[in-house]
């Protein structure tokens, strides 16, 4: 790594104001059987995924009855349906992300890891299902570890379907050194 | 639980319904590389460098591309997925994403029962669960919560073939 690891906070006055702010609301096309076919045989490779995911008559005769998305399962990947034009390259990629969807200045750190997430679920996500999800900026804090000081952020995201029901609230760290 | 244990020492549970306290589920093992990581990539729009090129993975201090944490996320769900029956479901799920699995590195998700509950009709099952590379590095500690009917269908469906 070229840069000099971080020894002073990177948290600004600015970013620290912005937490609790929401940094997006999404809302998913609708959720398709194919969708659902094409995560669950990327995440089972090279075995095959099991039957209720790709086999309506199967999933049709088991609890909870038809098929229904992996909980993990991410609905907003390549689109969302207020993408106009489609966004070709995510945002999210930049190490910045955070704070340009909140309209402030970033750190400015080179480099981003997943740190880590927890989920609580709750409704099933099936085929025809519109997602909503919203994100906010949940805390700030750092961490010295072998990279230098380390900047960690929370988000916390909740997403919910057409019917208004809660699918799935969620905490997501990144680590940005 | 220390780093040394693994889901080898303990007696598994062939689902929550034999589940006690200590008791391990079946592994979740895949050796991943850049079929499985593209793969991935495809279906959730994640194609950042240090998960594709081994430069991008070296500049960010590493040996060379690293797995994607949110595809060890699917190996845990994949492995309580297994494990639970028909009408099963996960309920909270919790991973700290350690370190990154690299290039080649075969991985395994592990699960230990922590506790069992039945309460209003369901069993919860709570386990602690993580995974390990070959080394038995941990890569991914974390948690989960688990329920299931608290019978199972095939024994109610032989309750009432006997009436």
């Amino acid at each position: 790594m070229s840069s000099e690891p971080a020894t002073t906070s990177r948290i600004s006055s600015e970013m620290a104001a912005a937490v609790g702010g929401v940094l997006s609301e999404r809302v998913s096309y609708p959720v398709s059987e194919s969708d659902i076919r094409r995560w669950a045989i990327a995440v089972y490779f090279p075995e095959r995924p099991p039957r209720e995911f790709w086999d309506r008559a199967y999933a049709e005769s088991l609890p909870p009855g038809g098929i229904v998305a992996p909980a993990e399962f991410n609905p907003f990947a390549w689109m969302e349906a207020g993408d106009d034009p489609p966004a070709v390259k995510r945002a999210s990629t930049h190490p910045d992300h955070v704070e340009q969807r909140l309209g402030i200045a970033g750190p400015g750190l080179r480099f981003q890891l997943n740190g880590g997430m927890e989920s609580e679920y709750r409704a099933w996500m099936r085929p025809g299902d519109v997602i909503t999800s919203v994100t906010r900026l949940g805390e700030y804090r750092e961490k010295r570890g072998r990279l230098g000081l380390m900047l960690i952020t929370m988000l916390e995201d909740r997403w919910t379907n057409q019917a208004g029901e809660l699918v799935k609230l969620s905490h997501n760290s990144s680590i940005r050194y | 639980m220390s780093a040394a244990m693994s889901s080898g020492r303990h007696p598994v549970a062939a689902s929550p319904y034999e589940a006690s306290v200590g008791d391990a589920i079946p592994v979740f093992k895949r050796t991943t590389g850049l079929h499985e990581w593209n793969r991935f990539a495809a279906v959730n729009d994640e194609f950042v460098s240090i998960h594709m090129d081994d430069e991008a993975g070296r500049a960010a201090g590493f040996p060379g591309a690293i797995g994607m944490g949110r595809l060890q996320w699917s190996y845990l769900h994949n492995m309580l997925r297994a494990w639970l029956p028909p009408g099963g479901r996960i309920v909270a799920i919790r991973a700290e994403l350690r370190a990154p699995n690299r290039n080649g590195a075969t991985i395994t998700a592990h699960g230990v029962v922590t506790a069992v509950r039945d309460e209003g009709g369901q069993r919860r099952v709570e386990l602690d669960t993580w995974i390990d590379d070959e080394e038995g590095s941990r890569l991914a500690p974390g948690s989960a919560v688990v329920e299931v009917p608290a019978a199972p269908a095939y024994i109610v469906q032989a309750d009432t073939g006997n009436l």
